[in-house]
């Protein structure tokens, strides 16, 4: 199966029309010594037995409808609507592209400028952009926008050591060629408090993670005084979903709000296609990355929508545009904008709750256990630690093999103070008998 | 047609979503003042939320409404299959965390598109990784600078660019903390080897170069660029958003690049979701490979039980230490496959993104390429080729040509007609839609006037390739005998053309509540 439509009549009246002989007579300006190579492709497929083979290839993984999933860690297993693949499985929505030709893309428009309100609303910021790839590279276009509002005389970025580690490292990578200096994370002991004390005027942002990467609620206020008066930018990366009780970043005058959006309405597969939001205050939105859809009037003086300010974008700038994004997210943020649309104001509210109320029930249960220790001390969202009896990696593999149980994240594979140390993640997908038999399997296999 | 914002379908209560009641005993909430007071979200019912947006996608044109021949995005048929098989279960409700016994098929499916990918273009590794075509630009850029370094050349700081490459291209360049040279294109669409040799030397990290490049030109001179560069110590860097005309063509690798990205997106036949989700893998040759951003897929030979297919290593782990297992029991018992698991590359960039790329994009291009094989991909590429031509052909007769050759899968026409003067390419593309078309890709790339970029893709079938060319000779006759029509275009569309300066100068971001 190829999708080309043409009979070989069709193909012999095209080829007189251009003037050619053969198809092959097309290709003349590609090097003769490399032209038409041999390809080693396994055969072709028909549909039937290629479905056949994907879905065998499928169930070699063991899926979340099959085993009760206890991991976070910065994707999430949350409970996604029928309507929110029935929206975005329509195909004028899937088979578009970016909206540049406004007068025939006012459904891609409208549903981007609906999310960038519901984001705006969610976080507590003014403007909200069309999307980022996830919440790492989020994170890294909101470094190089500080140092861009800074006109590039502060090279210096704090970085809270709770951060996602991935983000880390992704902020790292981006800024490779930038001269910058990250300090901050480089120990688990670095609070709050040191992180403020790291913030000079050479400065360009700090940035924290709230619940941050130990699934701690941090009590932000008052920091972005002392990020301000050194005037810096107050980064904060936040799970969307506990925006859905919590505090938001614009609540305790965060200067950018990022944070990935997989959460809201789109499946885990495998770690992507997800989607990073990105909000902030409106002084900085000429100096955003990404693309903005705003409102105007058409000719005949109705409401419209269009891709607007792109004089900050590639695709115009250059080589002095905000970044080089072009391609984004843009059926994830519209799967993030059916769920919160659907979900609502008491749904969102509701599903924050059920996350939290059953992550401190198990979290209640398993410090009752012999050998398990919870810090239960500081507040926590949906995750928090639980220190274990041995590795962690082979407490995951017996809880597999045994009960069927996806088990928490490794601390240790990324924090090397925090060997046996699990992050364990509960949402409103996990029932009151999934917790109990999580608890029972932690007791047996320390026993 | 126009269609209320959902917050104004909003009433206060409502809810389109049932959720299970809290099974578990309540705890005390967080301090007051950790908790949000408001949350201003629309309240609406299932059926008002589905009939919004049924509404709203009605307002959209894509890919199956009609023919959509934006140049350089390649919007071919997207196969309904690839959807389906992106949604199975065993795709979508898997962690990536999820312990490596556990995602033995995810990984499959990444290892093999990574070695299909490593084929097509000759290239010796490739990272799925990266999620966009820029992203790939910025992860290639950044690998040729590691590079260099690696080798403790820190002198070179340039990267030359055609004035006819992306956008994407200088931003990613600068974004790695280069600098950026413009060379020019010659008189037939190639880029001018004097001025490359002009500025080639020992400053240059490499050059940046999209193959055919944005006219739809294959450079007549390409292995004598790749040379040159070489020759400078530069690296090339091919730009693979025109990889649909090469597949089964040429392998870059062999042409001399040294990176490359892919967009699955365009390419590969994954859909644009109106602005994403992409994906923009990135292939090196060997010197580069242990560059790559990742973590990647690797794959290494071990033993299977026969009877619970499980990996014997893990199977006799479990057994305990036994005396008498010998290889002759172990032929028997096993049988020999393949183990997947996920590595950094030796000397990686980094990671550009979390996790390990967009998983569900890549699954729709493996079933993509598995269904058309060598043979078929090859066939997709010559049609492009030859769709365009064909289109060419006809409508250089009425539209200016700059570039007038034998193109790829694209071709770029100046949207000017002799006497119709006050008419503009954004005049013609506006018309087009009220004949049923997306326009084509206007005002770039920036070298020719007045742009209309057009490719057709594979996907056309003749008849809509006739009926699309008969539109533009009509819009051309139109243009002389009734501009205003081409003036007030489009007509049929939900909204007609909008006031794009009155949206930058007082930028409405989002929708406020009146009073």
């Amino acid at each position: 199966m190829t999708y080309v439509p043409h009979t070989e009549a069709e193909r012999k009246e095209m080829l007189a029309q251009i003037g050619v002989q053969q198809i092959e007579d097309l290709f003349q300006t590609v090097p003769e010594a490399y032209r038409f190579p041999h390809i080693e492709l396994p055969k072709p497929l028909s549909e039937l037995e290629l479905m056949a083979e994907l879905r065998e290839m499928s169930e070699e993984n063991t899926d979340l409808q099959h085993a009760a999933c206890f991991l976070g860690a910065g994707a999430y297993y949350h409970f996604v609507p029928s309507v929110v693949n029935h929206v975005i499985s329509r195909s004028e929505f899937y088979t578009a592209y970016t909206p540049y030709q406004p007068e025939v893309s006012q459904g891609t428009l409208q549903s981007i400028f609906e999310y960038q309100t519901m984001i705006c609303a969610l976080t507590g910021m003014d403007v909200s952009n069309a999307s980022h790839y996830d919440g790492a590279t989020a994170m890294a276009e909101a470094v190089i926008m500080s140092l861009s509002v800074a006109r590039g005389r502060r090279k210096k970025v704090v970085m809270s050591p709770t951060i996602h580690p991935e983000y880390r490292e992704t902020v790292r990578t981006y800024t490779r060629g930038m001269g910058v200096t990250i300090v901050g994370d480089e120990s688990l002991s670095n609070d709050l408090g040191a992180l403020a004390n790291m913030v000079d005027d050479e400065t360009a942002c700090l940035i924290v993670q709230n619940p941050d990467f130990l699934g701690r609620i941090l009590d932000l206020k008052g920091l972005a005084d002392i990020v301000h008066a050194h005037r810096a930018l107050f980064v904060v990366c936040c799970d969307p979903i506990s925006l859905g009780m919590l505090r938001p970043p614009g609540g305790y005058d965060a200067d950018i709000a990022i944070g990935e959006g997989q959460s809201l309405g789109n499946p885990l597969s495998f770690g992507g296609p997800y989607l990073g939001f990105f909000a902030c205050k409106k002084e900085y939105v000429h100096r955003t990355a990404g693309r903005l859809v705003g409102q105007t009037v058409d000719v005949r003086g109705n409401i419209g929508y269009v891709l607007t300010l792109s004089t900050r974008e590639q695709h115009i700038r250059r080589e002095r545009a905000t970044s080089n994004i072009c391609t984004n997210q843009g059926l994830n943020a519209l799967a993030a904008a059916v769920y919160l649309a659907a979900l609502g104001k008491c749904g969102l509210s509701k599903v924050a709750r059920l996350c939290y109320h059953k992550a401190h029930h198990a979290a209640r249960l398993i410090a009752r256990l012999d050998r398990y220790e919870v810090r239960l001390a500081e507040p926590f969202f949906k995750e928090f630690v639980v220190r274990c009896p041995m590795p962690v990696e082979e407490l995951n593999a017996t809880l597999l093999d045994d009960y069927g149980i996806i088990g928490g994240f490794d601390l240790g594979r990324v924090y090397p103070d925090m060997a046996n140390h699990m992050l364990l993640c509960v949402t409103e997908m996990n029932t009151a008998q999934e917790i109990e038999a999580l608890v029972e399997a932690l007791e047996e296999i320390a026993a | 047609m126009s269609e209320p914002i959902i917050y104004e379908l909003s009433s206060p209560g409502r809810c389109a979503v049932s959720l299970p009641d809290l099974d578990v005993p309540e705890s005390e909430l967080p301090p007051a003042s950790l908790l949000r007071e408001d949350l201003d979200l629309p309240e609406v019912a299932e059926v008002d939320l589905i009939r919004h947006y049924v509404n709203l996608s009605r307002m959209n044109y894509g890919v199956d409404v009609g023919m959509y021949p934006l140049g350089s995005c390649t919007m071919k048929y997207n196969p309904k299959v690839n959807e389906d098989a992106a949604r199975l279960p065993g795709f979508t409700a898997i962690h990536p965390y999820q312990p490596e016994k556990s995602v033995q098929g995810c990984l499959q499916l990444m290892y093999e598109l990574q070695e299909f990918l490593k084929k097509l273009s000759g290239f010796d590794a490739v990272s799925l990784q990266p999620a966009a075509g820029a992203q790939g630009e910025l992860t290639g850029v950044l690998m040729m600078r590691a590079y260099h370094q690696a080798r403790g050349d820190f002198q070179r700081t340039v990267i030359l660019i055609p004035d006819s490459a992306h956008g994407t291209n200088p931003a990613s360049t600068t974004m790695s903390g280069y600098e950026m040279v413009e060379l020019k294109s010659d008189r037939r669409g190639n880029v001018d080897l004097e001025d490359l040799k002009a500025h080639l030397g020992n400053n240059v990290a490499g050059m940046m170069l999209t193959n055919p490049n944005t006219l739809g030109l294959f450079d007549e001179n390409l292995l004598e660029i790749t040379r040159l560069v070489h020759e400078a110590g530069g690296l090339m860097y091919g730009d693979g958003a025109n990889f649909n005309a090469l597949m089964g063509v040429a392998k870059p690798a062999e042409l001399g690049f040294d990176i490359m990205h892919f967009n699955l997106h365009k390419t590969f036949s994954t859909p644009h979701g109106g602005g994403g989700p992409g994906a923009g893998p990135v292939g090196a040759t060997k010197a580069l490979a242990d560059f790559l951003p990742g973590p990647i897929v690797v794959a290494e030979e071990c033993l299977f039980d026969t009877v619970t297919g499980e990996r014997w290593e893990d199977v006799k782990d479990a057994l305990g230490e036994e005396e008498g297992w010998d290889e002759e029991i172990e032929e028997t018992l096993c049988r020999k496959g393949l183990w997947y698991r996920l590595e950094m590359p030796a000397r990686s960039i980094g990671r550009v993104k979390s996790f390990y790329g967009h998983f569900g994009v890549m699954v729709k291009a493996y079933a993509y390429i598995r269904m058309l094989g060598a043979e078929g991909l090859k066939e997709a590429s010559l049609a492009a080729v030859l769709n365009a031509n064909y289109l060419q052909s006809i409508l250089k007769k009425v539209y200016p040509l700059p570039y007038d050759r034998i193109c790829m899968h694209e071709f770029v026409l100046e949207g000017r007609i002799e006497g119709a003067e006050g008419i503009r390419a954004l005049d013609i593309s506006k018309r087009l839609i009220d004949y049923g078309f997306h326009p084509p890709t206007n005002y770039f790339p920036l070298i020719v006037r007045e742009a209309l970029m057009i490719e057709p893709t594979e996907t056309e079938s003749k008849r809509t390739l006739d009926a699309f060319a008969q539109a533009l000779i009509r819009i051309a006759q139109e243009a002389r005998e009734n501009p205003q029509l081409l003036h007030d275009a489009p007509t049929k569309t939900p909204v007609g053309r909008l006031d794009e300066v009155r949206a930058a100068r007082n930028p409405v971001l989002r929708w406020q509540r009146q009073g």
